[in-house]
């Protein structure tokens, strides 16, 4: 992945909109996360191929951290964290955050065909 | 002496940072090892540092790391194909069922996994419960002894001290090259180890002192 260009990220976001994508959105610290320090909490969630389709979407931020939020007929899909993203091999867009480590604390991804279950 | 042991754990690295010491000692007496490796890590945090993998990728990764490390142990693997994250809510007595047929096929006198409410990961908890379920269900004149490995903080507390302790020192070297043989998920985990207290040693050291001896409970299928 590479750190987040704005401008291509939007166009990307552009290009899924208004057609039956499917999405990958997940935050997590991990399952460790209260084994290694007593006072933290485990969270963590993920929905994997929610099928969706947005009116629009955009991204907003600084390079630190965007936001990116998608705007469905009857609702939002919001992530907040991503500084990375690409398009793999299967022409998906791939969004997410990691800490200083490499390790993922945030992902939102969309696709028009179904990721890998 | 072992006559052939299957060692059950839900994550690719799960046998390098568990027991890939106890499985070198075993396969240096000429004892067969099987792997049944549940998921292939899909949801693992660590994609490297610097990051290289990415959530749809790390699957594929986690598959080559995973035969890469069974090359190095010289273990033959099975790998199951469930979901990481996902085992806790499969029904536990398909799983067991499933895991108790490989079990009859390989005929092992041991099987290694995780102990229960006492491994820390819903997938560890999930698939050592099913793992013991399958044994018990199995002919007890036929059935494999359990090893069951805690990692919670305070299974000491709760278990009392394990009866199985083995020094794995003299197969450290294998034990570290299995788990670099896991690149992504490597740096991540040892890399907090070494922000933990000897800031000044170097990573093998402190990798020694804290993976240096691997230890089991025997199960008790009486009580
Ligand atoms: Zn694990």
């Amino acid at each position: 992945m590479k750190a987040i260009d704005v401008d291509q990220v939007q166009q990307a976001i552009d290009r899924y909109a208004n057609k039956p994508v499917y999405i990958h959105l997940e935050t997590t610290n991990g399952a460790y996360a209260s084994h290694f320090d007593d006072k933290a909490y485990n969270i963590g969630v993920f929905i994997r191929n929610a099928k969706i389709s947005y009116e629009h979407g955009k991204i907003v931020g600084t390079d630190q951290a965007y936001r990116v939020g998608l705007k469905t007929d009857m609702g939002w899909v919001y992530a907040e964290g991503l500084s990375q993203w690409e398009i793999d091999s299967d022409d998906r867009l791939l969004m997410a955050g990691h800490d200083r480590e490499g390790r993922l604390m945030v992902a939102l991804e969309i696709g028009e065909k179904p990721f890998d279950y | 002496m072992e006559k052939h042991v299957v060692v059950i754990y839900p994550h690719p690295d799960d046998e390098a940072f568990g027991a890939s010491g106890t499985i070198t000692k075993f396969r240096e007496e000429g004892i067969p090892v099987t792997y049944l490796c549940g998921t292939l890590g899909e949801m693992g945090r660590n994609m490297g540092n610097p990051t290289f993998a990415t959530r749809e990728s790390l699957p594929e990764i986690r598959k080559k790391e995973l035969i890469a490390a069974c090359e190095v142990l010289d273990v033959e693997l099975r790998m199951l194909g469930y979901r990481d994250k996902t085992l806790e809510f499969e029904s536990k007595d398909e799983v067991a069922k499933r895991l108790r047929t490989i079990l009859e096929e390989v005929k092992p006198s041991l099987v290694i996994t995780h102990y229960p409410e006492h491994a820390v990961h819903p997938d560890h908890n999930a698939l050592g419960a099913a793992a013991i379920e399958a044994v018990r269900q199995m002919n007890p004149s036929s059935r494999p002894k359990v090893w069951a490995q805690a990692i919670s903080n305070d299974h000491l507390e709760k278990l009392g001290n394990p009866d199985i302790c083995f020094d794995i020192t003299p197969f450290f070297q294998k034990k570290m090259d299995t788990i670099l043989s896991h690149r992504s998920q490597a740096d991540g985990v040892l890399g907090k180890m070494k922000k933990d207290p000897n800031q000044d040693k170097d990573l093998e050291a402190i990798a020694k002192e804290r993976m240096g001896v691997e230890r089991f409970y025997t199960w008790n299928f009486e009580s």
